[in-house]
């Protein structure tokens, strides 16, 4: 009669048929009749005026509608401000609209856009755009803007103070007993989402609808409604499958409101991609990085003071660095922490959140320098971590909702073999390969979403159901965990309920950001479902007829949609038998579930412990990671399956980090020189080792009803630090740049 | 109409080996949209394209045929990978007019009716995929490559999948799956249990 939980089964993706099957429509593949496409014109310069567009040879070709530049654009309604998704608002990417004025900040900034009736005219034409620039010098990388940079007040779209620090850092390195200082330096990255950015607008009336890639619809509606200066009454937005974003999504960029404004122009649907070159200078990037850290530690390796200097160009527009300081003031015990960003104004865009934003690099830099640390003290890398180990958060002496990493070293070290290594470097070969190990901790916050978020359940007369939140699923699953979270709660099977999802028309939910996502919308279903079994049931034992009449609803148990006392399951009727009998087709009920306070007296995030084993030519400088294993305590994990490959793309996203990834900039022209798939490198399949990742499950009563901490991006801190402390260990030699080149690993070979 | 000569899905001697891709009809070609026969999984589509139009924009922008995926449009990321007379292509760099009288499969033509394909099965059973917005084109690699005989190990596999990225990186699932229908046929051709 019970039925088992819905929640944590290793469902498969609800939506895998669709993907399988080629039926899925992405944003850019709805197609209104009538529907012309607009091509983006990016400014060649990265500083400068656009004195002089010759529109005429564009105009001519065949199918042209329309040349807007800035002379012909519309003003927009209200200058936008970066606020980071999770506030719930709305979320510009960065406070510069394009095509406003004359003045050209960045290379790819859109000077004009061409509407033609077929995507091949539109593109043709887009080339035929004449623009005549005053061109300035530019400055783009921190070789040139070092000597520009001044401390921000806030960084973040200003959710992070530009400076943090907790007792005296002067004196806990005087008590040290070691003192080391180490300079990093982080290439730029781009997310590369295999869809690009795309949108549809169609205007019926006044009455705006944008098929758009977003990680929220929510955020797309309310920013592209303060641009235009309309009601975010008058649109909507969907989002039914999202082909990966990664942070590329998670802001709102220029595209779809200049769709929308095209299409109020040639008064057609219009249909915007960007091209993959317009990717790069598009939706935001991770910006360069150099990272001054100053550790302090005793003989028995606790550390006594951390100083962290964080240096990145950010645009000319907004004061934006991602918190690469956070995780190192926040992983370990010290007692004596500053944390200081410094900025320059580069010809850039505003960069943005890109998968682990901040906690990628910070971890590389810390969990790199206590590896150098456990080397100089001779203790080893996880005992070093132990004896630092935060019991408490270090930043406020708060306890911690949920822990679990010391269980996670613990089963990570054995399932990774971790007692068998021979800690002196350059001692292990296989064939022409030098092998090494190494390992490191992660960190994720844990966010909380700052709005009541909101879910609508249904069972209808059939036995079947159905959920529904506004949610966009951009390959996290949570489609697919909705239907669990919902069937686990109404007490039916999760393959009887349905979910609609990714549609400003369906109830609210944040933009999935943060890995907040899973915590956001799990929290909003089981409050919806809940109340839709408790209004069932209520029901059912006020009805007369009902073999539960009189019944103590807290008595009242369900299992594969059928309401049954806990102490005589044979009394009881299933929810089907009740609709039918009071002629109701379905019944329905809103959830809405208040998140707690941001101050919620707790240190809340997710750990985990990261290991790497690299094999090293020496002759050809290649690294190669022959296997990666991960364990991490999420909190309550709401499908295995689908949890598992989140974990498992993080941790191979972090590998990227370490040995591939890399946007170089061209400095005397100020762009960047290898804007393409091909010379952007990521991981292949031959790049990817097997990977195994394992969860720990913690109970959480703080961060939300089901003690979801989320998933999407702790996979991936730590993994650049353990591959670097692999390489260490099997070449004798440090790196502190990202990525490890083959080039870079010759140079010191 | 002129007689279609490729249906058996191999390519005919008279082409050589340069021309491959291009049918002797150029000077009906011109710089003009002109009106082509596409056969897609099967089913022959009259559409008016011009001589630049990519087979891939032909299906997504003229068919309606969108399972075949953008990424790039630079024939790096393989995203948009179908079979042209059951070879694999990336259709981002095939041109449409080039594709007459050839038999177009993409991967809305591997289910059979509601049966899926036993690699999308495996797909699905391995969850190879996140985003899914790569999925069709690993998909019509994983199942070319099978037929190719480029599935006796891992390393053989992730060598010959690395045509195709996959943001998401669920490359080892891939793999898994691809490996799942590898012995399942294996067991099948053995008489296996």
């Amino acid at each position: 009669m019970s039925t088992g939980s819905q929640i944590g089964r290793a469902v498969d993706r609800v939506d895998a048929h669709a993907k399988v099957t080629g039926t899925a429509r992405y944003s850019a593949e709805r197609r209104p009749p009538g529907t012309v496409h607009a091509v983006l014109v990016g400014a060649q310069v990265a500083n400068g005026r656009v004195t002089d567009i010759d529109t005429s040879e564009a105009m001519a070709v065949d199918g042209v509608l329309a040349v807007l530049t800035h002379r012909e654009l519309p003003r927009i309604a209200t200058r936008p401000a970066v606020v980071p998704s999770l506030a719930g608002t709305s979320a510009h990417g960065q406070s510069l609209f394009p095509m406003q004025d004359d003045r050209v900040y960045y290379a790819g900034q859109p000077v004009a856009m061409v509407v033609a009736d077929t995507l091949e005219r539109a593109e043709h034409a887009a080339e035929l755009v004449g623009v005549t620039y005053a061109v300035e010098a530019a400055i783009t990388t921190i070789e040139q803007g070092r000597d520009e940079a001044f401390e921000p007040e806030r960084i973040f779209g200003g959710i992070v103070p530009g400076r943090t620090e907790r007792g005296d850092v002067a004196a806990g390195l005087r008590e040290a007993d070691v003192v080391m200082e180490r300079v990093f330096h982080l290439a730029a990255n781009h997310h590369n989402p295999i869809e690009t950015s795309a949108a549809t607008a169609v205007w019926e009336d006044s009455r705006l609808t944008l098929y758009d890639t977003t990680q929220g619809p929510t955020a797309t509606r309310l920013s592209v409604a303060e641009l235009l200066g309309i009601p975010p009454s008058d649109i909507r937005v969907v989002s039914e499958f999202v082909g990966g974003s990664f942070g590329s999504k998670a802001m709102i960029w220029s595209h779809p409101t200049l769709a929308a404004m095209a299409a109020q122009y040639v008064r057609a649907p219009v249909t915007l991609s960007l091209s993959r070159e317009q990717m790069f200078t598009g939706s935001g990037h991770r910006e360069e990085q150099e990272h001054t850290l100053t550790l302090g530690a005793r003989e028995d390796g606790t550390l006594t003071a951390l100083r962290h200097r964080k240096l990145s160009p950010t645009s000319c527009f907004d004061e934006w660095a991602e918190p690469s300081i956070s995780p190192v003031s926040q992983l370990y015990a010290c007692p004596n922490f500053e944390g200081v960003y410094n900025v320059f104004r580069a010809n850039t865009m505003t960069p943005t959140f890109m998968r682990a934003p901040g906690e990628g690099s910070g971890a590389f830099v810390l969990e790199t320098a206590l590896d150098e640390l456990a080397y100089e003290l001779g203790v080893d890398p996880i005992e070093l971590r132990l004896r630092n180990h935060a019991d408490t958060d270090p930043e406020t002496g708060d306890p911690w909702s949920s822990k679990g990493l010391r269980e996670c070293y613990e089963r990570g070290a054995e399932l990774f073999g971790w007692g068998l290594r021979d800690p002196i470097p350059r001692s292990r070969r296989d064939g022409n390969w030098l092998v090494g190990t190494g390992m490191a901790s992660a960190i994720y916050p844990v966010y909380t979403p700052m709005s009541p978020q909101r879910a609508r359940a249904r069972v209808y007369a059939d036995g079947r159901a159905v959920i529904e939140t506004g949610a966009s699923d951009f390959g996290t699953g949570v489609g697919t965990i909705m239907a669990q979270v919902a069937a686990q709660a109404l007490g039916m099977e999760t393959e009887a309920v349905a979910v609609h999802y990714g549609d400003t028309e369906l109830p609210n939910t944040v933009a999935a950001v943060g890995s907040a996502g899973a915590g956001a919308v799990s929290s909003a279903v089981h409050t919806a479902a809940t109340a839709l079994r408790e209004r069932l049931v209520g029901q059912a034992v006020a009805d007369p007829e009902s073999p539960l009449r009189g019944a103590d609803p807290a008595g009242v148990a369900v299992a594969e949609g059928r309401m049954f006392l806990r102490e005589a399951p044979e009394t009881g009727e299933t929810y089907s038998d009740l609709l039918r009998r009071h002629m109701m087709f379905d019944a329905d009920a809103l959830g809405e579930w208040e998140p707690p306070a941001q101050d919620t007296g707790y240190g809340m995030a997710t750990f985990g412990a990261q290991f790497a084993e690299v094999g090293v030519d020496p002759d050809l400088g290649l690294v190669r990671v022959r296997r990666l294993t991960g364990v991490f305590a999420p909190g309550r994990v709401l499908n295995r399956k689908t949890a598992r490959s989140q974990l498992m793309g993080g941790m191979l996203w972090g590998m990227g980090q370490a040995l591939l990834e890399a946007t170089h900039m061209e400095p005397q022209q100020g762009r960047w020189a290898n804007a393409s798939l091909a010379e952007y490198l990521l991981p292949v399949n031959a790049d990817a080792p097997d990977v195994e990742a394992e969860m720990i499950e913690v109970e959480d009563r703080v961060v939300n009803p089901l003690g979801v901490k989320g998933i999407g991006e702790v996979g991936q801190v730590g993994v650049a630090a353990a591959i670097a402390n692999a390489v260490f260990h099997a070449t004798g030699q440090r790196f502190h740049d990202l990525p490890i080149t083959v080039e870079s690993v010759l140079a010191k070979l | 109409m002129r007689p279609r000569a490729h249906q058996t899905g191999t390519v005919a001697p008279s082409i050589p080996e340069q021309a491959r891709g291009v049918r002797p009809r150029d000077a009906e070609i011109g710089p003009e949209a002109t009106d082509i026969e596409l056969t897609v999984n099967g089913t022959t589509h009259r559409v008016r394209v011009e001589p630049r139009v990519s087979l891939l924009d032909a299906l997504r922008e003229r068919l309606d045929i969108t399972g075949t995926k953008k990424g790039c449009n630079q024939g790096a990321c393989g995203a948009c990978t179908v079979w042209v007379d059951g070879r694999r292509v990336v259709s981002c760099l095939t041109l449409a007019v080039a594709c007459e009288g050839r038999e177009i499969t993409t991967v809305e033509g591997l289910a059979d009716g509601d049966r899926l394909h036993p690699m999308q099965r495996a797909f699905v059973d391995n969850d190879a995929f996140q985003c899914g917005y790569c999925t069709p084109g690993q998909l019509m690699s994983a199942v070319a490559l099978m037929a190719e005989g480029h599935t006796c190990d891992d390393a053989e596999i992730a060598e010959w999948m690395s045509g195709n990225i996959c943001r998401c990186a669920a490359y080892p699932n891939i793999r898994s799956a691809i490996r799942q229908v590898r012995d399942t046929a294996e067991g099948t051709r053995k008489g296996g249990r």
